[in-house]
């Protein structure tokens, strides 16, 4: 059983109930993440990311549910594990932080004892130790003068600092993976830096495995060993994260990477016109039939109209969804 | 005797007075938003405005609108001095603004003829046929179609709705437009149709811009000169090529390291800059970014940060080390 990964994803469908109509958000999304491994999810808003990670998470609320597939722990299934069960799997194998830290951490509560609730709840410490513990794991996110800064309430802190607190909570009991969802969107870029060289760093000297994800694919394709593209509900290319970037497969890949103004390009190459994607991304609501890209895809034929597309495996390892793929 | 630039900032100070005195008991502090900015925009010509937020990028751009009354300094705009006397309606031919957010900047009751058509009323053009064609003609310009203009901005997508407001802001041929982070609320995949249109505009229309962003990788592809901003004052500016190759300020070295690069995983950490921007209400004593700044020396803490010192190729640079040289364990070298 060791040769299990850390998590795997096997043909998740996600599925939105509105009005007596049933949508699915997400399907066929089906990754693996080995052990200490730092895998990427990147899309658009709506591409159904955030829900993924949500439903690993098991915190989907209808309108959402699971539809169909397995979300595996070590081999083990926990979809369908009881509240108290999962309840017991959250913070302590799994942990989550979010984009927006205000609104994830409790403004009424120290953020000392927010960090020590974890080790309560899931070690069953006592609040005395617990407390003490909170302050050598607000060191460890390197904020300043930790044992003053237990004290303070979320309001007090700065964003960056909010953040920290986040991964001190998030990392306080040595989870095996750690999700984060647009962790450094609402961060300055000197900040945002410094946030990402932390879970870099922490996760790396404890084992902890990262899904990582984000609108932002220079962000992931530099974190992340491996990178997961969404478009539309499905992963339409998933590949090593520098594959990606250096010869992209799948033409909404190509042309995300093609309409990006990257730092240094203008240097290198002069003033050029940026590479379009015409249309829209479509609504959960309104896919369209055959490749969910098509209407927008400059390589599009016939077939993508009507057929959805088979996963094709890649050279050099990963995968991906498209009739003409190259 | 070169032409005088579109805009010309001089000296620029606003401060803010925060806290009341009740009956003569309570501390007022003195919040200096904008510190003694000098800065001119050629007509046609892009400044990227960048630095993080707080460091004073949206009250100047509301001082040039005319929004906001500098404290002292001057601001003058095609000739025109900009403060509380002079006629709106030159201000809103002369400067107009496009808004981050596409969905909170539009009116959600007004038709995007009504949005479009307003300010042309306004400003005293009463030939309804005129309006018309007006209306239909920057729809067109801007890649939206002249038969939607009955319809409010929910029926529009974020990238369409960022054309209305780029209309909207142009339909009165300004010759300056102030765009505040245009493209950080769309979509990945539309972003790049946003800034193709903004540089297709900008040759057309002979437009100047000022690109506030903190996408680096926008402002070195739009901007033909860059100025960097630090808690309320200029320390870095010149030609988009020498602040993104040379980089003088270690400010703006730290900015553009900062920026994960997607093809070097794992790299950069060794030149961040540590901590956050300080509160603008208690700076630090000496040079305002001497406790974040790696090469800060004794005199960095006791001296105010000096003003731009010019450089060949209107290059100018606020700091105290920055003639020294570059890249012998001293100062740390720039991203390759």
């Amino acid at each position: 059983m060791t040769t299990a990964p850390l998590l795997s994803i096997d043909d998740l469908r996600l599925d939105l109930t509105s009005g007596g109509r049933t949508h699915s958000a997400v399907e066929g999304v089906t990754f693996d993440i080995a052990r200490g491994e730092t895998f990427g999810l990147v899309g658009e808003s709506g591409c159904g990311k955030s829900i993924t990670a949500l439903s690993i998470m098991g915190l989907l609320k209808p309108p959402l549910g699971i539809g169909g597939g397995k979300i595996l722990l070590e081999g083990r299934e926990i979809q369908s594990l009881a509240p108290n069960e999962l309840r017991r799997l959250r913070g302590k194998r799994i942990a989550m932080i979010f984009q927006e830290p205000m609104t994830a951490l409790n403004p009424l509560s120290p953020v000392g004892r927010q960090i020590a609730e974890m080790f309560v709840l899931h070690e069953g410490a006592s609040w005395r130790e617990a407390e003490r513990r909170a302050v050598d794991a607000l060191a460890s996110v390197r904020v300043p003068a930790p044992e003053r800064r237990v004290k303070d309430f979320p309001h007090q802190l700065s964003g960056g600092m909010r953040q920290r607190v986040m991964i001190a909570i998030a990392l306080a009991c040595r989870p095996d993976l750690l999700i984060a969802d647009e962790p450094t969107t609402a961060l300055d870029v000197t900040v945002q830096a410094e946030i990402l060289d932390l879970m870099r760093e922490l996760c790396a000297a404890r084992g902890t495995a990262i899904l990582m994800i984000s609108h932002d694919l220079g962000l992931v394709a530099n974190m992340c060993r491996r990178v997961g593209v969404m478009y539309a509900g499905r992963i339409v290319e998933l590949r090593p994260s520098d594959d990606l970037f250096r010869g992209p497969s799948h033409p909404y890949t190509k042309g995300l990477v093609g309409s990006l103004p990257l730092l240094g390009s203008r240097a290198r190459g002069g003033v050029r016109k940026l590479q379009e994607i015409t249309g829209v991304v479509p609504a959960i609501t309104a896919f369209p039939p055959g490749c969910r890209f098509h209407p927008r895809c400059p390589a599009m034929t016939d077939v993508c109209k009507t057929t959805e597309p088979v996963v094709t495996a890649l050279q050099g390892g990963g995968r991906v969804r498209c009739h003409h793929h190259g | 005797m070169a032409e005088s630039p579109l805009l010309d900032m001089q000296a620029l100070a606003v401060e803010f007075t925060l806290g009341s005195k009740l009956f003569g008991f309570g501390d007022q502090k003195t919040l200096r938003a904008v510190n003694g900015v000098d800065l001119q925009v050629k007509a046609g010509e892009c400044l990227g405005l960048v630095g993080e937020s707080g460091c004073g990028k949206s009250t100047l751009a509301l001082s040039i609108l005319g929004l906001q009354a500098p404290t002292s300094g001057r601001i003058i705009l095609d000739g025109v001095e900009v403060n509380a006397t002079t006629p709106r309606a030159h201000l809103a031919k002369t400067v107009q603004m496009v808004f981050q957010d596409p969905y909170a900047s539009l009116n959600p009751r007004q038709t995007v003829r009504r949005t479009l058509a307003d300010p042309l009323r306004l400003n005293g053009v009463r030939d309804e046929a005129e309006i018309t064609h007006r209306v239909a003609q920057m729809m067109a310009r801007v890649g939206l179609r002249p038969e939607q203009a009955d319809r409010y901005p929910h029926e529009f997508s974020g990238g369409q709705r960022q054309r209305i407001g780029i209309a909207r802001a142009l339909i009165l041929k300004p010759k300056l437009v102030i765009c505040d982070e245009p493209v950080s609320a769309l979509d990945v995949s539309i972003r790049a149709q946003i800034i193709n249109l903004l540089l297709e505009l900008k040759d057309e229309l002979g437009l100047a811009y000022i690109m506030i962003s903190h996408d680096l990788g926008v402002v070195e592809h739009m901007s033909d000169r860059v100025a960097v901003m630090y808690l309320g004052r200029i320390v870095e500016t010149g030609p988009w090529r020498d602040i993104f190759e040379r980089p003088a300020h270690p400010y703006t070295r730290a900015l553009i390291a900062a920026i994960p690069d997607p093809f070097k995983p794992e790299t950069g950490a060794a030149k961040r800059v540590g901590g956050e921007i300080p509160s603008p209400l208690d700076p630090p004593k000496g040079c305002a970014f001497h406790p974040r700044c790696p090469i800060a020396i004794d005199q960095c803490k006791r001296m105010p940060g000096p003003d731009l010192v010019a450089r060949p190729n209107g290059h100018g640079v606020a700091c105290w080390r920055a003639d020294e040289p570059v890249g012998d364990g001293a100062m740390p070298t720039a991203v390759a």
